[in-house]
């Protein structure tokens, strides 16, 4: 259970490359932050929901879907679900754009 | 309300049980189970025990069914825990802790044991069965301490332990009493072809011999045999067969002969307790393979189920040898008597028998050697015992072309329902024909994912795939035709025809116009495509970053923990005490946590973080050695002429020109390549994708080489004896496999899917050809730039991609 949740600033759509994932530490929070070709935003933690772990940022993005880069997991980056034939889930978190600037509710 | 469920206690862990419990839960039964193992693991799949051995597949490679899935289920597992009594009178199941538990049924699939030769010595020290994890670890542990190991036993099992140890360096000899391997199941020109195979792949023979001591202090030191000959040997494995595990049906007062008696329901001599799989004996059978357990397990879950079954009545046994790069099969009859009619084909160039047999025009039994593809299919005719007609000879005996396949509906047609298609996870014709009309399937791919069919060996494909023709009918054609990945039914030779013919520039556009079924494409497709723009296109094409694998994409290998490993290029191998100090420096300022020398004599810096990256680089300042990449990794030589006495030539001064001249360039795959300066050959040029051999006269190049999971020995390709030709050659070969090649396949599949002479052909017998390919892979190379520089000259990328906002 998550006490109170916060709103942190997380930089301008521009520092978030088309299709290619970023970095952001907030706090002990690792987050992979992901641009679709739409347009929309994403944020996830940075943690591969496999039983081995390792980060997600650096994974091929098509549409709203992701592919693990460590073991090629399809993972849904609007539900965090990853899907069949594996099984588990990423947390997400909410990500609002006002203008240019990008935020984050953790 | 609810009744109380009934108790139902599986006494073995493994495949049977297993398999069986899961078809009850598959079919609704009502039961609170327990399971006993006697082993420390969950359930594995025993028949990949060679693969685990042999390196490609790890113990979690093969657990058929975790920790997770006994909870998820509510099945209570005691492993490490052996059942001694099952008690009658108090329906009471008794374990060797102490441990007992209520039952209403019970399975009893204790499986069997190696059967260890009642010799003297035989209970020495470093003599091991091969039958479980343990014997598996055994084995890896002789093999790292010992050199010479002896198997007793040139059956299945034993060939198979045999070629593990050989893979792990042991020097291993094979004793087998009779005069043919395998001669259960092979005829004598299938043994004979067999044992010259694997006397090519460096296991010995003694065959004819009865062990009758095992000598040695308190380890074995060596075999004597009936003759008065002996062997010397510090390891010994005994695969002369398995004995069924009847102890705890003995125990327990139940009717046991070599097995435990069942009848056709698998029902024991004891009311409410069943056996299957290797412990039970049915009508007079003990069977030793994977197939019969499922068919048994079917017909048990049902009768416990309560639904309507047929009885069990017995199994036609097939046999596939698990070795890779030596295929061979057998079903049903396979040795020749005066009443069977012998359809037989044996080429010994291409090293390839194949045998049907009939009786009364029906197919008995047929045995393959060299060319197993037709096996499924062969099984499946043996099964059913199907007549002979004109077509199916056409289609068994052909020439293994891409022909002949029209007919195939017609035999999974009369198919058997709850016949077993895929034996390794025990997937019956029914579970794939309702995945395809359920789910509206139309690929291998999907009925894989959804029931497990063809997970495993792969060996039941052909007969999935025609079970999938059957069931699509005329939709099939258009249906099932597979594409690159599921994005597409289109094949690499048509989207790169398309590229070319509608100008296509991107990934995205590429996609966009051959109506990609996932718009933005997938991790297979994606690097494919951006690969082959940049082949078509060398000058043109803008690579996308967000299209390449994390490790293409960072210029560095990810490891497990997110950090990333740099490989500087040594050029041939040979560095510069300056370059090492620098190296050094670099690796203790960054704190890399390992400094590994690698297979392809340069050096790796394990563990930097990614944002530490380019810094690294740019300290280092030295140019990409390209280890995470689908280019040219190295180029391993030997020290040659300007040094060793045997060189006759510049092995390190052509390896290095080599490197320079093509590093950078994308390929379909990994490229190695090795230069030697004599045919002593000290930098391995048979297992390279290219591998140059220097003698007195010129050099001598081997293409398809691999020592990779699938190990292929390079293939002669031709002799030259100038540099310029050596240089034209090898960019004529490279050239034409960039331009032909699928995406991710090694130039060992290339070759072979190719055919050498094909290779030969365009390249060797046709030099304005062969100066033309050689063109285009020059102005390919006059395009490429060094990756770290790039990213080191480009802030915005290098921002994006290594920095981390931290808030």
């Amino acid at each position: 259970m998550k006490m109170a949740t916060q709103t942190y600033t997380i930089g301008t759509v521009q520092d978030f490359l088309l299709q290619i994932g970023r970095v952001v530490v907030a706090g002990n929070m690792e987050l992979a932050v992901f641009r679709t070709s739409d347009g929309a935003i994403y944020a996830l933690e940075n943690r591969s929901p496999h039983p081995k772990g390792g980060p997600l940022a650096e994974g091929i993005v098509s549409g709203h879907f992701l592919y693990d880069p460590l073991y090629d997991w399809k993972i849904d980056l609007r539900t965090g679900e990853v899907q069949a034939p594996d099984q588990g889930s990423v947390v997400t978190y909410p990500v609002s754009l006002s203008g240019d600037i990008v935020t984050v509710s953790l | 309300m609810t009744a109380k469920r009934e108790n139902l206690v599986l006494v073995g862990n493994g495949m049977a049980g297993i398999g069986t419990i899961e078809q009850i839960l598959k079919l609704g039964g009502a039961y609170d189970i327990t399971v006993f193992g006697s082993e420390p693991h969950p359930n594995y799949n025993r028949i990949m025990l060679s693969y685990v051995l042999e390196g490609s597949k790890t113990l979690n490679d093969i657990i058929l069914n975790d920790w997770n899935w006994y909870e998820d289920n509510n099945i209570t597992l005691h492993t490490g825990t052996t059942v001694t009594r099952i008690d009658e009178e108090s329906k009471q199941v008794v374990a060797d802790n102490g441990l007992s538990v209520p039952y209403d049924k019970v399975i009893i699939a204790t499986g069997s044991n190696s059967f260890i030769l009642p010799v003297p010595g035989s209970d020495k020290e470093g003599v091991v069965g091969f039958r479980d994890i343990s014997d598996c670890d055994a084995m890896l542990a002789a093999a790292k301490q010992y050199s010479k190991a002896a198997v007793i036993g040139g059956g299945l099992l034993g060939l198979e332990a045999a070629k593990g140890l050989v893979n792990l360096g042991m020097d291993v000899t094979v004793v087998h009493l009779m005069e043919d391997l395998m001669e259960r199941q092979l005829d004598r020109n299938a043994s004979s072809m067999l044992q010259a195979e694997l006397e090519r792949q460096g296991v010995k023979f003694a065959m004819g011999k009865q062990t009758v001591e095992l000598t040695g202090e308190q380890r074995v030191s060596g075999l004597r045999f009936s003759d008065d000959s002996t062997l010397a040997a510090d390891f010994v494995v005994m695969a002369v067969g398995i004995k069924p595990n009847v102890t705890l049906a003995k125990e327990s007062g139940i009717s046991v002969k070599r097995g435990i008696v069942v009848d056709d329901y698998l029902q024991t001599s004891m009311q409410n307790v069943y056996s299957i799989g290797e412990c039970a004996e049915h009508r007079g059978v003990c069977y030793g393979l994977v197939a019969p357990l499922f068919e048994q397990g079917m017909v048990l879950a049902k009768h416990l189920c309560g639904s309507e079954t047929k009885p069990y009545e017995g199994s036609i046994v097939s046999t596939k040898l698990k070795i890779s790069g030596v295929d061979v099969f057998s079903a049903g009859e396979f040795l020749d008597s005066p009443e069977h009619t012998v359809i037989s084909s044996k080429d010994e160039w291409k090293r390839t028998y194949k045998k049907i047999l009939l009786k009364n025009n029906v197919i008995v039994g047929a045995v393959l050697f060299g060319d197993v593809t037709e096996s499924a299919n062969l099984q499946k005719l043996v099964k059913q015992g199907a007549v002979m007609t004109d077509e199916i000879y056409t289609e068994v005996m052909g020439t293994g072309c891409c022909g002949g396949g029209a007919k195939k509906g017609a035999s999974v047609e009369t198919m058997a329902d709850e016949e077993i298609v895929c034996g390794c996870n025990g997937v019956t014709k029914k579970a794939i024909v309702d995945a395809v009309t359920e789910h509206g399937f139309t690929t291998v791919d999907e009925i894989k994912a959804c029931t497990g069919a063809t997970r495993s060996c792969g060996g039941c494909k052909p007969v999935v795939e025609q079970i999938l023709e059957f069931v699509l009918g005329d939709s099939f054609q258009q249906a099932a035709k597979q594409g690159i990945c599921g994005c597409t039914t289109l094949s690499r030779d048509e989207i790169v025809a398309e590229i070319t013919a509608k100008g296509l520039k991107t990934t995205k556009e590429v996609m966009n116009v051959l109506g990609w079924k996932q718009e933005e494409g997938c991790s297979k497709c994606r690097p494919a495509i951006n690969y082959y723009l940049g082949m078509i296109n060398p000058d043109t094409h803008q690579d996308e970053k967000e299209s390449r694998f994390v490790n293409e994409r960072m210029g560095a290998n990810i490891q497990k923990d997110g950090t990333y490993t740099v490989i500087p290029r040594m050029y041939g191998g040979v560095t510069t005490p300056e370059d090492l100090k620098k190296i050094a420096d670099v690796s203790l300022k960054y704190d890399v946590k390992v400094v590994k020398v690698t297979g392809g004599q340069r050096l790796d810096l394990i563990g930097v973080k990614k944002e530490d990256l380019p810094k690294v680089w740019e300290e280092l300042d030295m140019p990409s050695g390209y280890g995470y990449a689908k280019s040219l990794r190295t180029v391993k030589t030997c020290v040659g002429s300007q040094f060793c006495r045997f060189g006759t030539q510049d092995s390190m001064g052509m390896g290095a020109l080599m490197e320079r001249k093509y590093e950078r360039l994308d390929f379909p795959a990994k490229f190695k390549m090795a230069v030697n300066g004599c045919p002593r050959n000290c930098a391995e040029s048979c297992t390279k994708d290219i591998g140059i051999v220097g003698n007195d006269g010129g050099w001598e190049v081997f293409i398809g080489g691999n020592g990779g999971i699938k190990p292929r020995i390079a293939d002669a390709f031709c002799k030259v004896k100038t540099d310029e030709e050596l240089i034209e050659v090898c960019s004529a070969v490279m050239q034409y496999y960039r331009e032909t090649g699928n995406y991710l396949e090694r130039t060992s599949e290339w070759v072979e899917r190719m055919g050498l002479e094909q290779i030969q052909t365009v390249i060797l017998n046709n030099e304005e050809n062969r100066k033309e390919l050689a063109a285009r892979i020059d102005f390919a190379l006059t395009q490429v730039t060094d990756p770290w520089k790039k990213i080191l000259n480009d802030n915005s990328t290098r921002t994006a991609l290594f920095e981390e906002t931290r808030l």
